[in-house]
Parts: C-alpha cells; structure tokens; sequence
C-alpha cells in the first residue's frame, strides 16, 4: 500500500529547476504530486508520476542522480484538523515522519498527503486501525 | 649584540664547510646503512656501499629519498636511533591517509633549535627581544621549532600557539612583542585586524619571521608597511628538521641554508639528474648531523635556484631561492600541506567515487578550502537529512586526513571542468608564486 516517489538531486542554482521541468516537458511526464526541499547547495526534488520506471530512466539518461522511493500516500477529509488526526495517530505510535507534503485532486472534499515514515507496512497498519485510507500508486494514479 | 647566532659556522670558508660537510656526509652514510634497512636495500638495489661516499663529490650516486618512501616505511622503517636516543616525534601531512612521522634525538632537537635561533639572530633577536610565536604547537614543528630557538636565543618567549586573534593582538600590545613568527598570510590578517580594531600605533614589532607556506613579494611589502616591520622569510621541512633549515638575513636576497646540517643539491625532477650550479630544478637535501631521522637525498619538490655568491650579509652559506613552484601537486592551505589525494582517499573510504575538484581561495589574508564533490547514487538519498549527514561525514574524514576545515558542496553529476575527458582537480585562485 505505497506510492513510489521518484527523487532527484538538483543543485541550487538559478535555472537549475526550470532545466529538469523542460526534460519532463520534452519527454510528456506528467506530476500528480510535487516538492522541492532546498539547502544552500542543493535541493531535493520529490515527486509522483506516471510511469516511475519509465521517468526513471528518462531522467538518468538526462545526467540526473535520483533514487525511488516508496512513500505512504494519505487520504484526509479536505476540513480544518484533517491533517491534524492523521499526525496524533502518528505521534501516539511515536512514528516519525522525515517529510511530508500535499496534493490534491479533482476530488470534492478530500486532500491527500505523502509521509515519509521508517516503516511503512507499520504506518499503514496503525492508520488502518483508525480508520485513516492509505492509497496506493494505482488508485492514486486514477484519481 | 653579534649579528650572527654562531659566526663561526655562519661566516665559515667554504673549504671548511666542505670539510664538515665531507665527513658528516660520509659518518651519515653508514648510519643509514647500518641502522635502516629500508635505505640499505635502495642502496643494495643500487649497488651502492657506504665505502663508495667519502666525499660530496659522490652523493649523486646515492638513491634518493620520496614521500612515497617515508609512506612505504612508516611509522619505524627509516629511524636511524634506538628507540632510548629518540625524545619527539613531529609530523606532516602524507600524501594519502598516513602521515609522515620524523624522530629526534636530544642531539637533533639541539641542531634544530641552533637553526632556528640562528633565524632568530638573523632578523636582529636578542637577549632583549620578546618573541611571540604563533605558529600551532604540537605535531607541527613551526610552534615548537621557533619556540625552541627563541629560547636559545635567550628571548622572552610568547609561546602563543595559532588561532585566537583577540588574544594574540592583547599580548603583543602589552607585552609589547618585538619578533612576530607566523604565517605570512597570518601576519597580514594580524596587521588588518589590528588596524581595524585601532591597536596598531601599539605594536612594538620590529621584525617578523615568516614561513611554512608561499608568499610573494608584494605580501612581504604590505607587512612590511603594515606593521611597521621588516619580514624576514623561514624554510624548512619536518622532513629535513622542521623550519630553520634555511632562512633570511638583512639582504633579504635568498635564504641561507645551514649548510653545517644539510647538503642542497638542485636536480631535474623528471630525469633526477644533478643540474649545474644556478640552474632551476628540485631542490633535494641531505642531512649530515642529524641522529634519529637522517634522510638522504631527500627530495622536497619544492623547484628553486641555489646561490653561490658571497652574501652582504658576510654568512658564507649557500642561498636558495624562495621556491618558485612545486614539481608535485601538493597545495600548502593555512600552512598546512594539502595533497588531491588525500581528498580521493576520503571519498573512496566513504564509499564514493573520486569525482571531486578542490578550489583554494583566500579572502581577506585567509585561506579557504572548498571541495566540491560530484553526487553520485551511492550518496543521494531522498532525505535531506541523510545526504547532510553524509556530507559531514565526508567533511570530519576531511578534517581528519588534512588536520584543517574543508567546506564540501555537493554538486550535480559531471559539472566538475574536465578537459580532454580528464577532470580539472585543483583550482588554486591565489596567485602565490611570483
């Protein structure tokens, strides 16, 4: 029940993104889900695609450094303190969470959130337990 | 007040420094011989035997002596002294992971410090001088070596140490130092730094004796002016004995080399030829009276000229050249000797490739080290943090192996400059050599 996150090492310069956003541009990659984090020398660009393998390969044949990853992909209530439930389920199992970040869907009144958590199978299982809906790549390709 | 620490060895004729330098060279020989086996089987393998030597005339057929060697033979292999003669070790950065480790006897420690405090003589030190030496301390010889000769001399003696500025500024004002014996590029911080905080028309200095890196001539006048000084240069090598093997006089027109202690020659790095007198080439020396550590044929890849001429100064020495470039790609940062491959070292340790360029530059009298270090798939990771901890990974080995910080940025695959296929490691923005 994960999402494959592709990541990809840029370095934090001027143009730098706009020159990876022109190779996905150029090979029709489409983003369901994107986030920069940045340092003073580099930063990490995360994102969910359609075909991980295939971008995978686009990009390594660009010059590009990435990894894949496999990510929980949250559904939450669209609501104030959606997020909010997910994250006390999370800290009650002392669960730490590395990054997260947002995106949304053509859905009406729900958002959807990446954890990146040590264990996903364990994570699931405790949002499972409360209710929460973990969604994997397919159903989150769909939406 | 002489002008000169022992006149007697400074000011001698060169027949008599030929004769010292014949007999020492000869007992030297089979010290080595005898004691180091490790150079008794370069001389073996040369078909050399120690009753071949028995004059300078037939140096050139001893093998020479590298870095790799001392590498090769570390820590023990070329100790000359039983273990109950040696009393100190100092040590030097090595080309690779080990460093290089040179043994003193009570005998040598004596030598180098008489090196030093004829040094000392050389830039006016008296009796009466207070002496502030704020070169490291510890396995580096600057601190110890200056130190040890400014007491010979019998100066007052700040022993400082490097580093903390406010402090070093406070004694040199109150204490009203007279001798200041640091970094070059030290000494112009030291001399910003107090103009700026208004304590220059404070400073007592007269003269200071710099060494352990390259300078150029321009940086001796902005000193010279700056602190109100005359700048006197140091050489030397933990090698061959530490700073002191050759230093300035009042000429400031080359650097005497002790020649009491150690034999120059000036060879062809490529072919290890012997050059004619006058000519540039690598400089190589020879230790004569030292006991625990007495390299022979000693090549420092430091490219120089040698001066036969009589000197103003009446010290009959020979004179060297400030050196005028390295016949190897060692860098000297904050004084420090810095070798490419030591940085390949870390990053191959760490697991990574060696795609890395290494950019010195200093700004504001300070030497900076960045290396750059291409990200490959070993070392990326989705995490900020885990690449982070990574590079400071990178960076403690770093700090570890060149005994000074190095910032590493990583940079995107294949952006390091290489031309003909072959990468650029070294990009040095300071222009050092004159």
């Amino acid at each position: 029940m994960t999402a494959k996150q592709i990541s990809v090492f840029l370095e934090n310069k001027p143009g730098s993104l706009a020159k990876f956003t022109e190779v996905l541009d150029q090979n029709k990659i489409d983003m369901h889900a994107l986030s920069v984090a940045d340092t003073p020398d580099f930063g990490i660009v995360r994102m969910i695609v359609d075909d991980s393998a295939l971008t995978a390969t686009i990009l390594k044949e660009a010059g590009y450094v990435l990894s894949i990853t496999p990510v929980l992909a949250v559904e939450i209530p669209n609501v104030p303190g959606g997020l909010n439930k997910v994250l006390q389920i999370l800290k009650t199992k002392a669960i730490n969470v590395a990054y997260t970040y947002a995106f949304t869907s053509k859905k009406v009144g729900s958002a959807y959130m990446v954890f990146r958590v040590p264990d996903n199978d364990a994570a699931t299982k405790v949002l499972a337990e409360e209710g929460v809906k973990v969604i994997c790549q397919k159903e989150l390709l769909d939406l | 007040m002489s002008k000169y620490f022992q006149e007697e060895i400074e000011c001698a004729s060169r027949e008599q420094i030929g004769k010292w330098q014949d007999e020492r060279l000869v007992k030297t020989v089979h010290r080595m011989y005898d004691n180091v086996p490790y150079y008794k089987n370069l001389m073996d393998k040369k078909g050399v035997k120690p009753e071949d030597i028995t004059s300078r005339k037939d140096l050139y057929k001893l093998p020479f002596l590298t870095k790799d060697d001392l590498r090769e033979a570390y820590p023990y292999g070329l100790k000359a002294a039983p273990l109950e003669e040696c009393v100190r070790i100092q040590s030097t950065s090595g080309t690779t992971g080990k460093r290089v480790v040179a043994f003193y006897t009570e005998n040598d420690i004596d030598m180098w410090e008489k090196c030093c405090a004829r040094a000392i003589v050389a830039a006016g030190g008296t009796k009466e001088d207070v002496v502030q030496v704020c070169y490291g301390y510890g396995l580096f010889t600057g601190g110890l070596g200056l130190h040890g000769g400014s007491h010979k001399v019998g100066s007052l003696t700040l022993p400082m140490s490097s580093g903390n500025t406010e402090r070093q500024m406070q004694f040199m004002c109150d204490l009203e130092a007279t001798i200041l014996c640091c970094t070059p590029s030290y000494a112009e911080f030291l001399g910003e730094t107090l103009e700026e905080t208004g304590l220059l028309d404070k400073v007592k200095l007269k003269a200071g004796i710099f060494g352990a890196e390259a300078w150029t001539q321009e940086m001796r006048q902005n000193i010279e002016k700056k602190l109100g000084i005359k700048a006197y240069d140091i050489y030397g090598l933990t090698e061959i004995a530490g700073p002191g093997v050759s230093y300035e006089c009042e000429a400031q027109n080359g650097l005497h080399i002790n020649e009491d202690n150690f034999i120059a020659e000036i060879i062809d790095p490529e072919t290890g030829e012997v050059l004619p007198e006058g000519s540039k080439g690598e400089l190589v020396f020879t230790c004569i009276t030292k006991e625990a550590f007495p390299l022979i044929r000693y090549r420092t890849k430091d490219i120089c000229i040698l001066n036969t001429e009589p000197c103003t100064c009446g010290r009959t020495t020979l004179r060297m050249t400030k050196p005028l470039g390295r016949s190897d790609d060692m860098l000297i940062v904050k004084g420090v000797n810095v070798f490419p491959s030591q940085i390949e070292t870390v990053l191959l340790n760490q697991g990574y490739p060696a795609n890395y360029q290494l950019i010195v530059t200093r700004e504001n009298h300070m030497d900076a080290i960045e290396v750059q270090v291409e990200m490959t798939a070993e070392m990326f990771s989705d995490s900020v943090t885990e690449i982070t901890e990574r590079e400071n990974a990178i960076i403690n080995e770093l700090k570890g192996m060149l005994g000074i910080y190095a910032k590493v940025t990583l940079v995107g695959p294949k952006t390091i400059t290489r031309s003909e296929g072959k990468a650029k490691r070294v990009i040095d923005h300071r222009n050092l050599y004159n």
